[in-house]
């Protein structure tokens, strides 16, 4: 019996649906399975249907510890009338399974769910009609329970047996008709998740757990200094490590192979090499200098209304003000991992890339091979927040593997992680705005200066110490989102400055853009609002006219009991104070509304953040209480962002190496978290895995500034830069 | 080559390792093939490579096994998917992970924790597991279960 079905039926608990597992899915299996269709059109490409009735589910979108493997079962398994525990998933194969794009943005159920469902949708009435004519009746008179096709009649057919061992060649038809979400049992259910059990008892494999046989191990001698040429290095100094199999140089990049793990990372330690100095980055202390000097290649203009120039000038009062947002990195708690194995000239490479489809591409392009002859097969690794080290921890273990002729696994060391994994671009953002004599916003400003690209091919860092081409180019994310703003006002112009150069090799972390941005655009207006004398709640009714958002920041009112808070005192040692955000994703999705309520020591400047009330719309909810991890895990993460996370550097490379040097959240800190879930079966599902994020600066920002009178514009919120700013007020 | 005799999950064990500095961690992971413990920075800040050396919680990632002396229990010795220890099944119960890279640490110093101290408050659990780093953000839930495991007696 295969383990992925040994699984228990429904049972009632605490008066919800729940369902639970007695089996260990080995979710990191890697059987061979016969060559099978992957284009984005066709059926069989995201499903199959085995003798046994069993399901398989073929996702190119990958959990990277969001449930989200869980979620697209459920959607499955309700488009398509199967048991939920006949459902399996196989997801990140570029073998087997389609190119639904990178797993971010907030897209995996809104993209990928959509279009799994789509696919169970056109196979259910496929089966449908394959059903009614083996029994002679109209297929709208068949009904599918579990699995199993009933007729008016009573009788049954297997989906099985409809089907043998046929596949569903047919093509993804959008029209075929989808289930009533009335009539919903599996979606909408917090339904447990399926690798829970295994990640609490040590039996789930990990990226980092997965082994092939006769694997050696390698490690990776970094630059001394980011821009550094390998002078020379010594091999001897590495000669009483036993097990050692190769030094591997190819220009800059250096790397050693060895029989044991721990034989690698003492000779990574141990080995004596010579780099050259390097020194060309900017003084740290010049930051926001040198973002603002950078060469801009181009102006996006991301919403231009009426006159905004000509309403500024004849504003009667104008208000202006600069924000800044630190450079961040990842910091996965598990540095990255890859294993990769060439086989007749064709290169394995296991991976925790949340972009496999893409991954296969740079490896393909570093090594001079065809995309045909690389195959990239996610297995889950730690926490993935974006596009982080993973694939140029599969870059190292290809570079390594070819040059010893054997299967080899690189697992970067916490310095490799923060040191190297790209990094969120330092980001600085100027507003303006203009009141007229009315008293009415007429003119809103924005201008952002951020690294020019897109959430492209980011370089293998591997591949540009070996001198070879990754296809890499500057790639921050889709960083301009989120810059235009959801208030009508009448003359409104928001520019991104896209620049030549930024210090470090960007990517996106969790939000990219879109937090920064919505941390300028939601304090900025709050500050428009505390100029006019209004509360921020109802500045921001006034200037929606978005009834879904209105009827949002009303039950955010309600959940947080805003328009009862306490008065905030301004001359009190400590005081504590409220603020609100809000957004609509990227203007066409997930609404959320954020209160904080945050404690200012004005002395000290250290600031406790209390609670976070969250109002959350993202359509459809696949599993309730998928969302509502998603949504703290958005808080507290980005409370720790905001709060203390900034990168630390030399001229010559990155000095925040590890967690004392790069300190996030811990235990004591973490607010509470309240949240008002609006759940709209009928409407499109949307993301839950970004949106919140993006409010928590802006949120804390504004709560401090009703606590003190303070207004803080530069991520970190650091208690010696809360100090300054109270002490210069 | 210098032979270690461990008692690993009950089960006495040979470490033939040629260097008494190895951490414990890598002869857990690469030798006996147990995947609770977990590598997440190798200077004993995060928490994810906790183990229990005679009860006591410690990082293995630091821990080096010439000095093992007495029995280490990992995850997998604390319970198994089909008898749960009272606090996997409270993190199954709470939903208490994301990705699930710490959560072998913050179950293995609960573990050590609620032995010592049955009842803990709130506000106990929190600074008892300050050390133990997660990034996900779960730190609600894994509080929760926490306290759920104690209200079923997990240390008593």
């Amino acid at each position: 019996m295969s383990a992925l079905i040994a699984r228990r039926a429904l049972l009632k608990a605490s008066g919800a649906l729940i369902i639970t597992f007695a089996l260990k899915p080995d979710f990191a299996r890697t059987a061979q399975i016969k060559a099978k269709p992957v284009a984005l059109d066709s059926v069989d490409s995201y499903l199959a249907i085995d003798a046994n009735g069993l399901v398989t589910v073929y996702s190119g979108k990958v959990d990277l510890g969001t449930g989200v493997r869980t979620a697209l079962t459920q959607i499955v398994a309700e488009e398509l009338d199967v048991s939920f525990d006949k459902v399996s998933l196989i997801q990140g194969d570029t073998d087997l399974t389609p190119d639904q794009g990178v797993t971010y943005g907030s897209l995996s159920i809104q993209n990928g769910g959509v279009q799994l469902r789509q696919a169970a949708a056109t196979a259910r009435r496929a089966l449908l009609q394959i059903a009614a004519a083996r029994m002679k009746v109209a297929a709208d008179t068949l009904t599918l329970e579990s699995g199993t096709v009933i007729g008016a009649d009573q009788q049954r057919l297997a989906l099985q047996a409809l089907i043998g061992n046929q596949t569903l060649s047919i093509k993804v038809d959008k029209t075929a008709p989808l289930k009533n979400p009335d009539n919903f049992k599996l979606v909408g259910q917090s339904v447990q998740r399926l690798d829970i059990p295994g990640k609490v008892t040590g039996q789930f494999t990990f990226m980092q757990d997965f082994k092939v046989p006769g694997m050696y191990h390698g490690r990776v001698i970094r630059p001394a200094a980011i821009g550094a040429k390998l002078v020379s290095f010594d091999e001897t100094s590495i000669a009483d490590i036993a097990g050692i199999v190769k030094v591997v140089r190819l220009e800059n990049f250096l790397g050693v192979v060895a029989k044991t793990e721990w034989a690698a990372i003492k000779a990574m330690r141990q080995l004596s090499v010579v780099w050259s100095d390097w020194s060309e980055l900017p003084p740290s202390i010049e930051l926001w200098q040198h973002v603002r000097q950078t060469q801009v290649i181009k102006d996006d203009v991301t919403s231009n209304t009426g006159d905004s120039a000509g309403a500024l000038a004849s504003a009667q009062h104008r208000l202006q003000a600069t924000y800044n947002f630190a450079i961040h990195t990842h910091g996965s708690i598990g540095p990255s991992c890859a294993v990769a194995q060439f086989d007749g000239g064709r290169l394995t490479c296991w991976s925790a890339s949340q972009a496999t489809h893409n991954l296969r591409k740079q490896l393909a392009a570093m090594l001079s091979l065809k995309d045909e002859q690389v195959r990239c097969v996610y297995i889950d690794g730690a926490g993935c927040y974006g596009r982080n080290a993973h694939e140029d921890a599969a870059a190292d273990a290809a570079l390594l593997a070819r040059a010893v002729g054997a299967p080899v696994r690189v697992q970067w060391m916490r310095e490799d992680e923060h040191g190297w994994d790209p990094k969120g671009p330092p980001t600085l953002l100027d507003m303006r705005a203009g009141i007229d004599s009315n008293g009415k916003i007429s003119a809103w400003e924005s201008e952002l200066f951020i690294p020019d690209g897109v959430a492209g091919f980011v370089a293998l860092v591997g591949a540009d110490h070996a001198g070879l081409d990754s296809l890499g180019k500057l790639s921050p994310g889709g960083v301009i989102q989120g810059l235009a703003i959801p208030y009508t006002i009448e003359n409104v112009k928001t520019v991104a400055h896209r620049l030549a150069s930024t210090p470090f090799k960007p990517s996106w972390i969790r939000s990219p853009g879109r937090m920064q941005n919505s941390f300028a655009n939601e304090s900025f207006f709050d500050e428009i609002a505390a100029h006019q004398g209004m509360d921020p709640l109802n500045a921001r009714l006034e200037y929606l006219s978005d009834a879904r958002g209105k009827e949002l920041l009303e039950r955010l009112a309600v959940l947080s009991g805003w328009r009862t808070r306490p008065k905030p005192d301004w001359h009190a040692p400590k005081s504590t104070g409220w603020g609100l955000a809000y957004t609509k994703y990227e203007l066409v999705r997930t609404y959320v509304g954020v209160v904080c309520e945050a404690e200012v020591n004005r002395k000290s400047g250290e600031i406790a953040v209390k609670r976070f009330f969250v109002a959350h719309d993202c359509g459809q909810i696949i599993n309730p209480d998928g969302v509502r991890n998603q949504i703290e895990g958005n808080v507290v993460q980005t409370v720790s962002r905001v709060m203390k996370e900034e990168l630390h550097f030399s001229q010559s490379r990155v000095t925040s190496l590890n967690w004392a040097s790069y300190p996030i959240l811990q235990f004591p800190e973490v607010p509470k978290v309240v949240i008002d879930l609006i759940d709209r079966p009928h409407e499109l599902p949307w993301g839950a895995g970004e949106p919140t994020a993006a409010l928590i600066p802006a949120a804390i920002s504004n709560a401090v500034f009703n606590a003190t009178g303070v207004r803080l514009r530069s991520v970190p919120f650091t208690p010696p830069k809360v100090r300054d700013q109270i002490n210069l007020s | 080559m210098p032979a270690y005799q461990l008692n690993v999950n009950g089960k006495d064990v040979i470490a033939d390792v040629d260097d008494p500095v190895m951490p414990l961690l890598y002869f857990l992971r690469n030798e006996l093939g147990l995947h609770g413990p977990r590598f997440g920075c190798g200077l004993g800040q995060c928490g994810a490579c906790t183990v229990h050396v005679n009860g006591a919680a410690i990082r293995s990632c630091v821990y080096p096994i010439g000095n093992v002396q007495g029995k280490v229990i990992t995850l997998e010795g604390l319970g198994t998917p089909e008898n749960l220890h009272p606090l996997q099944r409270a993190f199954i119960d709470e939903q208490a992970v994301q990705c699930g890279y710490c959560i072998n640490g913050m179950i293995m110093q609960a573990a050590a924790f609620l032995k010592r101290t049955p009842k803990p408050t709130e506000d106990q659990v929190r600074e008892e597991l300050r050390p133990n780093l997660c990034r996900c953000g779960t730190h609600i839930r894994i509080v929760r279960a926490v306290m759920r495991a104690a209200q079923a007696g997990v240390g008593a």
